[in-house]
């Protein structure tokens, strides 16, 4: 087994330094343009299956916790150096994060859901109130020479540390203790985990994550805007993307990410005018015909075949 | 999809080849202008108004006449390619990089509002495209050109945006029409913050009491208890600076108050036909912002054209700015007499144009005139303050009720 | 004496809005996501009859209303019931039903962004002012008002004192024991959501008289929608009427005397605060 465990990590951080390279092919433009968003949309599909993968809590509030780094980066810009703002951005997400999850993670699943739901809202109204009366149009433009090579290499590099974290957490007793409140929360609670401190926990987690993306994008948009910064259709996507790979697995919602971000490009360039409505169509397939995520056919098929091999 | 898009857009180019017996321009291969901007999301509503009837007034123009004419004397019509960015700033990225990746656009215009378009700046920079923006609106125009070479602005800066208005009320209350109380609102989003805090420090320099001053988020259902307390306050002007939903419901709500003001000013949405359209005649008075010269004939050529073309009237705004960055590129590919883009960009920056808005000329990539406020009187939405004393403005009136 | 009114009108809308949630939530236990675009549709109903016929867009109710029951009838029977039948628990349900009717909202966003495009939609209608207790309101927000009330007041009557109503709070406390007592709980659940769909496109035709909207604002709907239900308690039409009047007091009350950019933070610390304290909401059991 460990032999097995250390193979699979020389594997893997293998395809992160063959996928680190690719920003030096030549001619790589539209290689890098469909690159980017995957890997932002890995990061935070993989960071939002860590919490909501074990809990069943759907949280719709990534776009919150997004806009909230990129607010920190567009404010603290003049101020502070780049990265000490995303280990700000990192603990104003984790933060917000410790907060509302230790007010809603108590009560069911749809009150956390609904809540959510309107935090993004919530936040914005009061991040344009405090830009209103307090700072100006200050910390609305970001003008950076980071490129897009390095944004994405950011973005690599979150998402391996997203996955050494998903690995660490798995292996530890929290991770032993999601899996039981996971299957059971009675039961969880019966075996004395405390259940509510271990959900909070993995929230601020991803809260903290997304907040980092946000900062990381900001540079990419020059212009940061609050109704775009939180952008209510980032969370949805984000949700539909983890759900399409499956959220059981740390490597799931990476199956999700891949395939959906190449068929919406698709759908973006043959049918600009319909997007929307295939977005909303996609979502329903998801729902109806791949409940279980790409990750779980998958593994029912490698099942099969290994039972029909066995037999 | 694609093919069935490619007829559809072809048929009309056919039709009009055929018509002007140039055969030249049915085998010219068409020019490819890319147009990325909001189809769906926030900014959807105001694109729908300024920017998707000009690209197809612009293509039926262009292409109606044969198309541009080359430097070997053949003429080119053009193609529009279409996408939606979803009010998405990294759709509008990934978009305007397909349509120079992909599509291989000879020309791409400037995307819909002021952060889609700067998200696109760099973008357009990089693979050498020109960019003439038109509804990008702020005051770091100067630290952006300086940043892009290629990048053009053409309808002003926030704060003479608000200068404006300070200055249309300081002219009424020299002519002794009104006092000195103001009653600022503002939209708390990027545009509305960037105005009101412009407006702010420039009203109480010339001496203005702001007896109300409030924002209001984006999105607000309820605006009653801003405008009551605004009423409250008994101002002799009131001034937001709204968007187009709380521009109709906070005029809405000032009928309905029967807010006594000498000065009612909402900014975007107040130049939309829909606009009089909605509220009839008991607008005449209203100022907004920007505005047009209403009496020019290039004006009332281009409104009954749109009309025409698209089914839809013009604002009085940015809509005729809209045709004429469009104009700009025209003019500029024919004096070039190619698709160079380089040459194409020098040429922007070292010539003067003919549009819509009558003559331009880019300083500092930046056109220096424009409209700033307007208002609505006998039914048109006429240029009150122009920034670069542009003809045709006419002199300010003070607001009569609402009747 | 201002502020209370204008609360109250605000509220009583916001209960109009609700009320139709509250229905499919607590009776067909369907998180409706899609709830505010069925809201836009009949907003658009308004628009339609009113621009193209100058008739009162209340006309319109009278096809919009039997419209939206059949169209929603039809959501429940093909798209929804199949995840009712896959459903292990009421936990799966809720989270199958809010990710299938969220794509949903996302196709009728599609489709209403086809028919009539991005736009503004807006018309001036009745925007004359009535004098009430010495100040002014206008003439289209109180009579939305009143007709919510009277719509509100009917729903009340029809679960409260019929025998629908009877079988429709069966199903809300027990779906599986009102099916021993021989009531057809598909049947009673598919008439009860198409019932709530109404209920939110009548909602819009009388929002569409004084606000400016377009295809895709029925997502701001929804989420106020949804506060309130939960505030409320769910399956409670009571409830959700209480609760929507209280929000619409709390957000007036916040807007004048404080500041409108902290009236969403009202409603959010309304929101935690009656559930930190009533879990199961206003006027919920709390064997829910």
């Amino acid at each position: 087994m460990k032999q097995q465990e250390l193979i699979r990590l020389v594997l893997v951080a293998l395809v992160f330094g063959l996928l680190a390279l690719l920003p030096l092919i030549p001619a790589n433009d539209r290689l890098m343009a469909l690159a980017v968003p995957i890997a932002m949309y890995a990061v935070l599909a993989t960071s939002w299956s860590l919490f909501s993968g074990p809990t069943h809590y759907i949280s719709l509030a990534t776009a919150a916790f997004y806009g909230v780094g990129a607010y920190t980066l567009a404010n603290g810009l003049e101020v502070f150096s780049y990265p000490l703002l995303l280990l700000m951005a990192a603990l104003l997400g984790g933060g917000l994060a410790a907060l509302v999850g230790m007010t809603t993670l108590r009560l069911s699943g749809v009150y956390f859901v609904i809540f959510t739901l309107g935090l993004a809202e919530l936040i914005r109204q009061l991040v344009t109130w405090y830009q209103n009366n307090f700072t100006g149009s200050r910390g609305s433009y970001v003008f950076t020479d980071i490129t897009e090579a390095q944004i994405y290499w950011q973005l690599l590099g979150l998402l391996a540390l997203v996955f050494l974290l998903g690995w660490l957490i798995n292996r530890s007793r929290l991770g032993f203790a999601i899996r039981i409140i996971g299957n059971d929360e009675l039961v969880a609670r019966h075996s004395g985990i405390n259940t509510a401190r271990t959900k909070v926990l993995l929230f601020i987690l991803s809260g903290a994550f997304a907040a980092v993306v946000g900062a990381v994008m900001a540079p990419r948009f020059v212009y940061v805007e609050p109704s775009m910064a939180f952008s209510p259709q980032l969370s949805f996507m984000v949700v539909v993307m983890a759900l399409l790979g499956g959220v059981h697995r740390l490597w799931g919602p990476l199956l999700g990410v891949v395939p959906f971000a190449i068929v919406w490009e698709l759908i973006a360039a043959n049918f600009p005018g319909q997007t929307v409505l295939f977005m909303g169509l996609a979502f329903l397939v998801v729902v109806y015909f791949i409940p279980q995520g790409v990750a779980g056919v998958l593994e029912q098929q490698l099942h099969k075949i290994r039972q029909r091999r066995g037999g | 999809m694609k093919r069935w898009l490619m007829i559809k857009k072809l048929l009309p180019l056919a039709l009009a080849g055929s018509m002007t017996f140039l055969s030249a321009a049915q085998a010219a291969e068409p020019i490819l202008i890319g147009a990325a901007a909001s189809k769906t999301g926030p900014m959807a509503g105001g694109a729908a108004v300024t920017y998707w009837p000009n690209v197809k007034l612009w293509e039926h123009e262009v292409n109606a006449r044969g198309g541009l004419q080359m430097a070997d004397g053949s003429k080119r019509p053009i193609r529009i390619i279409e996408y939606d960015d979803r009010t998405d700033p990294a759709e509008t990225i990934r978009a305007v990089q397909r349509l120079a990746t992909n599509d291989r656009a000879d020309f791409i215009l400037a995307p819909y509002s002021t952060g889609l378009a700067l998200a696109a700046a760099p973008i357009f920079d990089r693979y050498g495209y020109p960019m003439v923006n038109v509804s990008t609106i702020t005051d770091q125009t100067d630290t952006l050109s300086a940043r892009y070479e290629r990048i053009f602005f053409t309808l002003g800066k926030t704060s003479v945006l608000a200068a404006g208005v300070v200055d249309a009320l300081v002219q009424l209350r020299e002519a002794g029409e009104i006092g000195n109380r103001v009653a600022l609102v503002n939209v708390a989003d990027a545009f509305g913050i960037e105005l009101a805090q412009a407006a702010r420090p420039a009203l109480q320099e010339k001496g203005f009491e702001i007896v109300f001053n409030r924002s209001y988020p984006l999105g607000t259902q309820d605006l009653t208890p801003v405008m009551r307390g605004a009423a409250a306050a008994r101002p002799d002007a009131f001034v937001a600076f709204s968007y187009p939903p709380d521009t109709f419901a906070l005029t809405e709500l000032a009928q309905v108050e029967n807010l006594d003001v000498k000065v009612f000013y909402t900014a975007v949405g107040t130049p939309f036909p829909s606009y009089k359209g909605r509220f009839g005649d008991a607008i005449n008075g209203v100022m907004g912002v920007g505005g047009v010269n209403a009496d020019s004939d290039a004006f009332q050529a281009y409104q009954k054209r749109h009309q025409e073309v698209t089914g839809q009237a013009p604002d009085f705004w940015a809509s005729a700015v809209q045709y004429a960055s469009f104009q700009v590129l025209e003019q500029a590919i024919e004096g070039v007499g190619g698709v160079d883009r380089a040459a194409v960009t020098d040429y922007i920056k070292n010539n003067t144009f003919q549009t819509v808005m009558g003559e331009w000329r880019f300083e500092n990539q930046q056109i220096r005139s424009y409209w700033t406020v307007g208002q609505w009187q006998d039914g048109e939405f006429k240029g009150i303050a122009s920034e670069g004393n542009l003809p045709g403005a006419v002199a300010p009136t003070i607001k009569n009720g609402w009747k | 004496m201002v502020i209370l009114l204008t609360g109250l009108f605000l509220g009583g809308i916001y209960a109009l809005i609700a009320m139709g949630l509250s229905l499919q939530y607590g009776v067909a236990r369907i998180m409706n996501l899609a709830s505010g675009e069925m809201l836009v549709a009949g907003a658009f109903a308004g628009f339609w009859v009113y621009t193209a016929f100058s008739v009162s867009p209340y006309v319109a109710l009278f096809f919009v209303v039997p419209l939206a029951f059949a169209f929603n009838w039809l959501i429940y029977n093909w798209l929804l019931l199949p995840l009712v039948r896959r459903a292990k628990n009421r936990g799966q349900l809720e989270v199958d039903s809010i990710l299938a009717t969220f794509g949903m909202s996302f196709v009728l966003v599609g489709v209403m962004l086809m028919a009539f495009g991005g736009s503004y939609f807006s018309y001036s209608w009745l925007a004359r002012p009535i004098e009430l207790l010495g100040s002014n309101y206008s003439q289209n927000r109180v009579l939305a008002f009143a007709v919510a009330a009277v719509i509100c007041g009917g729903l009340y009557l029809l679960i409260n004192r019929t025998r629908l109503g009877l079988s429709i709070r069966a199903v809300a406390v027990d779906p599986r024991a009102a099916g021993l007592v021989a009531i057809d709980v598909k049947k009673v659940a598919a008439l009860t959501f198409a019932l709530g769909g109404a209920v939110a496109a009548a909602g819009g035709t009388l929002l569409s008289t004084f606000l400016t909207f377009d295809a895709s604002i029925g997502v701001v709907f929804t989420i106020k929608a949804l506060v309130i239900v939960i505030m409320g308690g769910v399956g409670d039409i009571r409830g959700a009427i209480v609760a929507a009047l209280a929000l619409g007091l709390a957000e007036t009350l916040v807007a004048t005397l404080l500041d409108p950019g902290l009236t969403l933070a009202a409603a959010y610390l309304l929101f935690i605060l009656i559930l930190l304290f009533r879990p199961q909401g206003l006027f919920g059991r709390s064997a829910l």
